[in-house]
């Protein structure tokens, strides 16, 4: 049977576009926000997506990326009027607990390490700050990375360890870990030929996906020292190498990317309106030479760009955009 | 006033008349008439230029064949010349260009501005940053910047005066 994507509930709620939408780390809310400075969250009630309450008040300007916290009490929201706003629900509702300054310009994102240990930002003013939470849930600037050359898009934590990836303008990906209490940019991934809107971690943290203005997917391997592929390696680190590049199946800039770690799908949202869904064909291609196919495509999800895709975490095959279109909808893979 | 980078540009003859005759599809209310060159041209012939007391038109910044439209597929390409390649004020026009287009337009149109191939000196990064819509919705969220792009796009009267 063929994999189909069915819309199984269409979202109103913001009066302008919806920037990002993020799923609990438990599955069970989802948060959006967007051009007009809210956040809502969505809960499920019977069959009904409601929303269940709507943060405002903490931005001037359009809120563009959210990111939960891995215990699911905190949100992290980046703005456009340059600050981070942490909100916090341990006292039942959603409160803004602290707002970080440091960005000299539009934040794009913020988002936790699975530890909880750290909180990544990134701006227009091309630095990656990396901020330590301590138990009461204060926050310290551990770091300042000024390494890309342009605007920093979109950052990604490692799914286990403490490593981000983060997205630029300037075309490329790179990598930051903590040596010796700093933090260092360890590697520079280059082959896209422009801005990198959005990376993600496979489950097993081995390989990225990329999804690219240049209208193409690109999926990065990692290759330690010493590995039987016989690819050069410097050092003690690992070698970062383009092994699949997904071209011809978006029109237009690919805006965001999603790696299931439940079924390993690719899900890419692309401002030609549409969303796709990718798998990896494990009878073809090696880990030098994966092989991904397209299973399914849904050509006209939104009537404008969709600007997010995200898995559920928790329900395989459960997945959530958001669009120009100010809405959000919810899809459910059937027939795979 | 700051100096400006092309003091004394050439104004062309304004060649697209202001009317057109309507066709028979067009005065029928029942036939659906595609979006079309002309019409594009018209939403943003009469632009100001930053600089100068003229329009995109005057200057031949804008030109009618520069115009691509696929009403079908819901894609409009714009291409600008600035007078001079070094002129400092593309992004602003092309800015300009885009927020006329985004404001008349059905959300449904997908609309591209750039600069014609060959006319500017930094004609790569400034075609990407007009095509970049986080750094163009950030943009229109700057008072300062919003407020001199709507000066290019408030229409003077005298722009009215008949083409030849």
């Amino acid at each position: 049977m063929t994999p189909t994507l069915e819309c199984i509930e269409t979202i109103q709620g913001h009066n302008d576009r919806v920037w990002d939408v993020k799923w609990s780390p438990n599955g069970m809310l989802l948060a959006s926000c967007g051009t007009d400075k809210t956040i809502r969250i969505w809960g499920k009630e019977g069959n009904k997506w409601v929303c269940k309450s709507i943060l405002q008040d903490g931005h001037q300007r359009t809120i563009r990326k959210l990111g939960w916290s891995p215990c699911g009490n905190m949100l992290a929201s980046a703005s456009f009027d340059a600050t981070v706003c942490v909100w916090d629900k341990r006292s039942g509702e959603f409160e803004s607990s602290a707002t970080l300054e440091g960005h000299e310009n539009e934040a794009k994102a913020a988002v936790w390490s699975q530890s909880g240990t750290y909180l990544a930002t990134c701006s227009r003013d091309k630095s990656v700050w990396i901020w330590s939470v301590d138990e009461d849930g204060d926050f310290e600037c551990a770091g300042v990375l000024s390494v890309h050359s342009q605007d920093v898009k979109d950052i990604s934590w490692h799914p286990f360890e403490d490593l981000l990836a983060s997205a630029s303008y300037d075309n490329t990906v790179k990598l930051f870990k903590e040596d010796d209490g700093d933090w260092i940019s360890f590697a520079t991934l280059t082959g896209h030929s422009s801005t990198v809107w959005s990376v993600a971690w496979s489950k097993d943290g081995s390989r990225l996906v990329t999804g690219s203005d240049d209208k193409t997917i690109k999926i990065w391997r990692r290759f330690d020292p010493g590995n039987m592929e016989g690819v050069h390696t410097s050092g003690e680190d690992p070698t970062w190498k383009c092994v699949c590049t997904l071209s011809g199946y978006h029109s237009r800039p690919i805006y965001a990317v999603s790696w299931c770690h439940n079924t390993e799908m690719i899900a890419a949202a692309s401002g030609d309106d549409s969303v796709s869904i990718f798998q990896e064909d494990l009878s073809a291609g090696d880990r030098a030479e994966p092989v991904f196919n397209l299973i399914c495509r849904v050509r006209h999800a939104h009537e404008q760009d969709v600007n997010a895709v995200t898995w559920n975490p928790s329900v395989a095959g459960l997945l959530a955009t958001c669009s120009d279109d100010g809405t959000i909808k919810i899809w459910k893979m059937t027939g795979e | 006033m700051p100096d400006k980078d092309n003091l004394n540009p050439l104004i062309h003859q304004r060649v697209t008349p202001r009317t057109r005759l309507k066709t028979t599809n067009e005065l029928d209310n029942d036939v659906r008439d595609p979006f079309d060159q002309r019409e594009i041209f018209d939403l943003i012939r009469d632009i100001n230029d930053p600089e100068h007391p003229l329009t995109l038109e005057d200057l031949r910044v804008v030109t009618e064949k520069d115009i691509t439209v696929n009403d079908e597929e819901g894609s409009i390409t714009v291409l600008f010349t600035p007078t001079i390649p070094h002129c400092s004020m593309a992004t602003l026009i092309g800015l300009a260009i885009r927020v006329r287009l985004l404001r008349a337009l059905p959300p449904r149109f997908k609309v591209e501005v750039e600069i014609a191939p060959g006319s500017h000196n930094s004609e790569k990064a400034v075609n990407k940053q007009l095509a970049d819509k986080e750094r163009v919705a950030a943009a229109l969220e700057n008072q300062h910047l919003l407020n001199v792009v709507n000066q290019c796009l408030t229409i003077k009267s005298n722009n009215y005066s008949p083409a030849a």
